[in-house]
């Protein structure tokens, strides 16, 4: 832009201010809004004490529960003993109660075990030199003149040598190693490692100064080593709580009772196409599909019935109501029916059905028919046959009058007129916002069904309420959003088929 | 002479070549339609008749058996007289108070001064709406200023365009109350995870509703802005938002109508307001307290209705969209 042609706008601008700078009245009212948003926002802030809630919020654990979804955790406690460690996995764990990852090394050797309790350190087996008997030793020791001469008070009380894990070393993903002994441990993440000492049942002391990636409340109190993502040890005076993660869901197909569980896909195909049958009274086929319905963590049967529950419960409802709206929007249509009383009355019908909320409807008809589908089947029965009722006769109220007069002018009754002069005009609208609504109420089937209606909400908001199970709840997630997804597009599809004249033909 | 035999209807002209062609090709397409239509009929009646025996089964009480109990229910929520409903909205004491929670209305007051109180409902009420209002504002902020991103007439490269509405959708689609849930988890419980559980849906809603009306818009204002070597947020800011505004606000107050009942139910799940205290008198029967609770929702709901209608009549005529909900 030449100077010139800037210069002879700016003269334009400053002759006539009023043409390009808009009315005074227009921009005080931008003016006015945008100060009335900021405050508005100042007020929620001040009225939902968001800064409170916020400083509050227990973001470490935001962070772990979004983990959950993705990935799982296994959780072997190793408790330290005397002279030896016991390796735990809870009944629960992905592996198992007797799990034995390959990131889990253990180092076995021959201990005394004691009924009563030992003094000190010194009266066991020194267990860091403890490779007198190697690994592969008998687990039932006899009964032994070794023991006998390594502990005074062995004549009192009867000695059991047994095989017991010495040494156990946890590898986190590459990510670091955890090297545990009875009184030792070593932590090594990249090229630094950390010594801890443990003076068992009272303390854990540090070897030289902690690194960044360890923490201790105060000296002596437990450790916690952190390796990132792959995970954590918790270091106490008594045990070594490992936490290590892993991407992916654990047990998706078969879970830890299966004889399935730990095979790899080909093993399993192996043995449903040709292996022994396991279940003498059924083929192997039916076993490992009954396994998979009932996997005790995933409930795959129960979450696809839930599922099914939810997508009956919109399909219903929104069928009811299209159904019982269609009469009911001829008696509210001003063109159709002349009664004003009538038309009035259908119409505040309507209305007030829309305005008494679903969640209303919910839970009064999940306090009548007890929770399950039948209450969000009629939940969103009656809030739709109000919205239907309203959207349906306004379509009749539009509709076209030439085509009713042609047929009535042939002397046709006035149910012949309504079949030949409006539904065919209407009726491609009607379905396609039962359509519509179709879709949406899938969606709101699931959060009704979360405060009793049943269906796949309740079992959500169930998984969601012990805040340990969001594994589930993103399997659960992935399914509804399919599943709208799906009915999304083919709604649309058939809506586009139905208004666009071309797809009327068939 | 065919006049004799077929007398009832009038006598068929006899059709050249071609127009039989066309007669009969007509009768097979109506043929075929009705085939269609009788089919999709018996299916719809498959569907509902599976459907209903279905959700019959699996529901915890069987629709004919417990029908005598839902009038049971109705019964049981007739208030001893009809000014308990009053008393219970505005937290007047009962002369039917026994201590209990059922009639112990004054009880929940807000006190604003020594004298000066809010009913509990009422209050509830308010901060359900303010949960909506909020929401709806967050939603209309991020939806309107991602919008343009995804809008084809804007923006050129279609991998952002992708990922744009591909973000709207999901965050349109995941339900909400994962969202709340995951949140009250975080913040415990109260007001907040519901608000975003609401406006990370609305972001969603309102973000596909705001790129379809900018891809409808007049692109002239936009062209002249390019031709003076406007930047893409001018040509956006100057030629663009003026002619949308309208609309974009009225889908917000659409949206807003919407919101105020989903915080209600996000609010029977946990989430704080008028939702939850609905949800507890349902379940303890406290008729009168049920009762002031649903006539304020509705009052509400109405009023919120119509005010939204009027609004949008105002800013965008008569085609103000009428579609109660959804989305």
């Amino acid at each position: 832009m030449t100077s010139a042609v800037t210069a002879e706008m700016h003269e334009v601008a400053a002759r006539y201010p009023a043409v390009l700078q808009g009315s005074v009245r227009k921009r005080r009212i931008s003016w006015l809004v945008a100060a009335g948003v900021v405050g508005y926002l100042m007020f929620a802030w001040w009225f939902f004490s968001i800064g409170t809630v916020f400083a509050n919020a227990k973001w470490d654990i935001a962070g772990a529960y979004l983990a959950d979804w993705v990935s799982y955790e296994v959780r072997p406690n190793i408790d330290l003993r005397e002279d030896h460690l016991e390796v735990k996995f809870t009944r629960f764990d992905p592996l198992g109660p007797n799990g034995d990852p390959d990131w889990l090394a253990r180092e076995t050797a021959m201990v005394a075990k004691k009924a009563a309790q030992a003094s000190g350190a010194g009266g066991g087996v020194s267990s860091s030199s403890g490779s007198f008997l190697g690994p592969v030793g008998g687990a039932s020791a006899p009964a032994a003149s070794d023991g006998a001469a390594l502990t005074p008070s062995a004549e009192a009380t009867p000695i059991e040598l047994s095989q017991e894990v010495v040494r156990a070393t946890v590898d986190f993903s590459g990510a670091g190693t955890v090297d545990i002994r009875p009184d030792q441990i070593s932590v090594t993440r990249g090229d630094e490692t950390l010594v801890l000492d443990i003076i068992r049942d009272v303390a854990v002391n540090a070897q030289g100064p902690l690194p960044s990636w360890a923490t201790q409340r105060s000296p002596g109190d437990k450790v916690v080593v952190y390796f990132g993502v792959p995970g954590r040890a918790e270091i106490e005076n008594d045990e070594v709580k490992i936490r290590h993660r892993f991407l992916g869901w654990a047990n998706f197909v078969f879970d830890i009772n299966s004889p399935f569980w730990g095979k790899s896909a080909g093993e399993v195909f192996d043995l449903i196409l040709s292996g022994e049958r396991i279940d003498p009274s059924r083929s192997n086929l039916s076993l490992a599909w009954n396994n998979i319905l009932y996997n005790a963590e995933w409930q795959h049967l129960d979450v696809w019935t839930k599922l099914l529950e939810t997508i009956v419960m919109a399909f219903a409802g929104t069928v009811l109501a299209s159904l019982v709206a269609f009469p009911l929007a001829f008696i509210a249509a001003r063109n159709i029916m002349p009664n004003r009383l009538l038309n009035q009355v259908a119409k505040r019908f309507f209305d007030f059905q829309r305005s008494v909320d679903m969640l209303i409807w919910a839970l009064f008809f999940t306090r009548a028919f007890g929770p399950g589908p039948l209450a969000g089947i009629s939940a969103i029965f009656f809030t739709d046959t109000g919205t239907f009722g309203k959207l349906y006769s306004e379509a009749l109220e539009n509709i076209d009058d030439k085509q009713r007069e042609g047929v009535r002018s042939v002397g046709a009754s006035p149910a012949t007129v309504q079949r030949y002069g409006v539904v065919p005009q209407v009726l491609p609208v009607f379905l396609s916002q039962s359509l519509y609504f179709w879709e949406s109420n899938t969606r709101s089937a699931t959060i009704i069904g979360a405060v009793g209606a049943g269906g796949i909400g309740l079992k959500l908001w169930e998984a969601i309420r012990t805040n340990s199970d969001w594994e589930n709840v993103a399997y659960m997630v992935i399914l509804i959003l399919i599943v709208v997804f799906v009915f999304d597009n083919v709604s649309t599809a058939l809506r586009h088929r139905l208004i666009s004249p071309s797809g009327t033909t068939s | 002479m065919s006049a004799i035999t077929e007398t009832s209807r009038p006598t068929k002209p006899s059709l050249s070549e071609t127009g039989g062609l066309v007669e009969r090709h007509w009768r097979e397409l109506a043929v075929r339609r009705r085939l269609y239509t009788i089919g999709g009929v018996v299916f719809l009646v498959l569907a509902m008749a599976g459907s209903l025996w279905f959700a019959n089964e699996s529901n915890a009480g069987k629709f004919f058996d417990r029908l005598p109990y839902l009038f049971d229910f109705l019964g049981q929520l007739v208030p001893r007289d009809g000014w308990e409903v009053w008393r219970a909205m505005f937290d007047l004491p009962s002369p039917y108070d026994d201590g209990s929670l059922k009639y112990n209305y004054p009880e929940g007051r807000a006190y604003f001064t020594e004298t000066l109180y809010v009913p509990e409902y009422v209050y509830l009420m308010v901060e359900t709406l303010n949960i909506a209002l909020l929401s709806t504002l967050i939603g209309f902020i991020l939806g309107f200023l991602l919008c343009f991103l995804a809008a084809r007439n804007l923006v050129a490269n279609r991998w952002l365009r992708f990922f744009v509405r591909r973000f709207m959708e999901i965050v349109r689609a995941f339900p909400e109350i994962v969202i709340a849930g995951f949140f009250l988890a975080v913040f415990s419980l109260g007001a907040i995870p519901a608000i975003l559980a609401v406006s990370i849906h609305t972001i969603g809603a309102l973000g596909k509703m705001f790129f379809e009306v900018v891809e409808n818009a007049d692109m002239r204002p936009d062209e002249g802005l390019r031709a003076v070597g406007g930047s893409w947020i001018e040509r956006v800011w100057f030629g663009i938002v003026p002619q949308v505004m309208p609309n974009f606000v009225s889908y917000a107050l659409l949206r807003f109508e919407i919101n105020v009942r989903a915080s209600t139910i996000i609010g029977a799940v946990g989430g704080g307001g008028i939702g939850e205290a609905l949800r507890l008198s349902i379940g303890q029967t406290h008729e009168a307290k049920t009762l002031a609770i649903v006539l304020l929702l509705f009052l509400t709901i109405v009023v919120v209705d119509q005010f939204s209608a009027w609004l949008r009549r105002k800013l965008v005529g008569d085609q103000a969209f009428e579609f109660a909900r959804g989305g």
